[in-house]
């Protein structure tokens, strides 16, 4: 009996410390939405109201469309993103396939090779990326960013499809060969197969690309060319104390990783599990 | 023989876009940065090769020595307070979601939630709360009666740098609850059943049965915030300016390898002494990762067999 006792406590004690914490963890995000729809005087005389008819106003986004070409940003972000992701489950699901289905000399040594990119970040190069840039003209392209972007995801994306291809079994892919089939065919055919550690690459690979600011503020800082998350750092800076504004741009950032994620929780847990454990 | 060379053709294809992007991306201009580091401008020559001479201006002249022992010795402070706080507490959440209690997932899927946003929103949002123009900062503290803890704490020089460490702990907690909660759960029930059945209370369990397996993600997460730390750049770029005010406290690698090699307000661009901060910021990280690997892999596989 004083066992059970002690242990509904227990559940009791773990209840508050994560409830606690995860008020602690939304808080901040919840007060800028909040915030972004009252009135000036409001957000300052009662910042943790809700706003209601009378306080209720869309002047921050009004500000925002009228300034900034948030579209565009959002556009920026979008090509870019998509394009670095399909690149990098392109080219490393076939670099995958040939590390996980050929035995030659070279293979652990291309596997290791592609292993200094995990742990080495790409952005130490950037005085070496930002000269290349230059002389090849992409400086202020979507192209330097995601040839970049393609770069960095792909010893992670290599690593974590190798695995999973690797424990593909071999007579489905010996009977294709029986048929006739070449081996781009049985390329091919095993994609399906690894679909969930597909999932989980561009989950992992995902955010860090939308999130980034330091390339897109070095190689592409021109205004057709700014991603949404430097577009917000610039919009941020020249507007500070306009509340209204600042805390629509916010909003207006917060939306697309928060709905991503969303989407793809399940992959992105999966993926950050399977990428460092292994 | 055919046969064979036929096959190796495909190898080929299959490698060569992956490994030509990233070699062309990522490994040449690594090694081009390395190469300018050891090369400078001169009064002839646009470059010219100078051997270490750009590394010991950064050591010994003032005016570098000064701003580069600052932002090692603030990174390293950064680091610290990422280990005490983050990866601990991290695993005490993991540890908790690792009960099974009701509503594991969403309480989860709520604490993970900051690390998926972009670190300039999150940077902006405290300076926002913390800003005492808006006053959130000081009407929560007087919710709890810790009016005493109502400072401009990004503001003052003694504070700015544990403030932004403390909002990268918010921000990425996500991260080390995740990994350690995947470590959790793969341990067999059976091996925490029987230690139950023994009469081992939950803090026993832990600490002699689930914390020693889980020793390897330990590994992984220590050098993740190890790398992530010495190459952060954008909490402190978003939140204090690539000045990393106030009066440099705020500095650290991340910034001042920015201002170095791209220049700012005053100071001009500097490619080559940049890529000597960028080559002295590439030996930590390859010291970190390398003592995992020798000294804290090893040491674990010794254990093992």
């Amino acid at each position: 009996m004083a066992k059970s006792y002690s242990q509904i406590w227990r559940v009791i004690a773990t209840h508050a410390t994560l409830l606690a914490y995860s008020a602690f963890a939304l808080f901040p995000v919840l007060l800028i939405i909040l915030n972004s729809f009252k009135d000036r005087l409001t957000i300052f005389s009662s910042p943790f109201a809700l706003p209601d008819a009378e306080t209720f106003t869309l002047d921050g986004y009004q500000t925002l469309s009228s300034t900034a070409h948030f579209e565009l940003f959002f556009l920026n972000s979008f090509l870019v993103t998509a394009s670095s992701l399909a690149l990098i489950v392109v080219v490393s699901s076939m670099a995958a396939f040939a590390l996980a289905e050929y035995k030659f000399s070279l293979n652990f040594l291309t596997g290791l090779y592609l292993a200094i990119g995990i742990m080495v970040p790409i952005r130490l190069g950037t005085v070496g990326i930002l000269r290349m840039m230059v002389s090849l003209h992409l400086v202020n392209t979507l192209w330097s960013l995601i040839l970049i972007y393609t770069a960095q995801g792909i010893p992670l994306a290599v690593f974590v499809l190798t695995a999973f291809m690797r424990q593909l079994p071999r007579d489905l892919k010996d009977a294709a060969r029986i048929d006739g089939a070449s081996e781009y065919r049985i390329y091919w055919l095993t994609l399906p197969l690894v679909r969930p550690a597909i999932g989980s690459v561009l989950a992992i690979s995902m955010l860090p690309i939308w999130n980034d600011l330091w390339f897109p503020l070095i190689l592409a800082p021109g205004e057709s060319t700014k991603t949404l998350v430097l577009g917000a750092q610039a919009f941020l800076g020249e507007f500070v104390n306009d509340y209204n504004a600042v805390l629509a741009a916010l909003t207006l950032a917060i939306l697309p990783p928060v709905l991503l994620y969303f989407v793809f929780s399940r992959q992105l847990i999966r993926g950050i599990t399977a990428g460092a454990v292994k | 023989m055919r046969k064979r060379r036929f096959v190796r053709v495909h190898i080929l294809v299959f490698l060569a876009p992956a490994l030509l992007i990233y070699t062309a991306f990522m490994i040449y201009p690594l090694f081009d940065s390395l190469w300018l580091s050891v090369n400078n401008k001169s009064a002839t020559a646009s470059q010219i090769f100078v051997g270490i001479q750009n590394y010991q201006t950064l050591f010994s002249q003032e005016q570098w020595s000064k701003p580069f022992w600052n932002a090692l010795r603030n990174n390293a402070v950064f680091f610290v307070i990422h280990m005490l706080v983050q990866n601990p507490v991290g695993l005490l959440f993991a540890a908790l979601l690792g009960t099974r209690i009701r509503g594991n997932s969403i309480y989860r899927s709520i604490i993970f939630t900051p690390t998926i946003l972009s670190v300039v929103i999150v940077g902006f949002v405290w300076k926002l709360i913390l800003n005492p123009a808006w006053g959130i900062s000081r009407s929560v503290l007087a919710t709890f009666g810790l009016s005493v803890l109502d400072h401009p704490w990004l503001g003052l020089e003694s504070s700015a740098l544990v403030t932004l460490s403390l909002i990268s702990v918010w921000q990425n907690i996500g991260i080390p609850m995740m990994l350690f909660l995947a470590a959790l759960i793969r341990i067999p029930e059976e091996l925490v059943e029987a230690a139950r059945v023994d009469g081992a209370g939950v803090w026993k369990i832990f600490w002699k049965i689930q914390f020693p397996l889980i020793l390897p993600t330990v590994g992984i997460v220590a050098v993740l915030t190890f790398v992530g730390n010495f190459n952060a750049f954008e909490l402190i770029y978003a939140t204090q300016g690539a000045l990393a005010g106030p009066n440099f406290a705020s500095d650290i690698l991340g910034t001042f390898f920015f201002r170095t090699f791209f220049g700012y307000q005053l100071q001009p661009a500097d490619p080559f002494m940049g890529s000597a901060v960028a080559g002295i910021m590439l030996l930590i990280i390859l010291t970190g990762v390398l003592i995992y690997l020798f000294g804290w892999q090893r040491r674990l596989q010794q254990i093992q067999f």
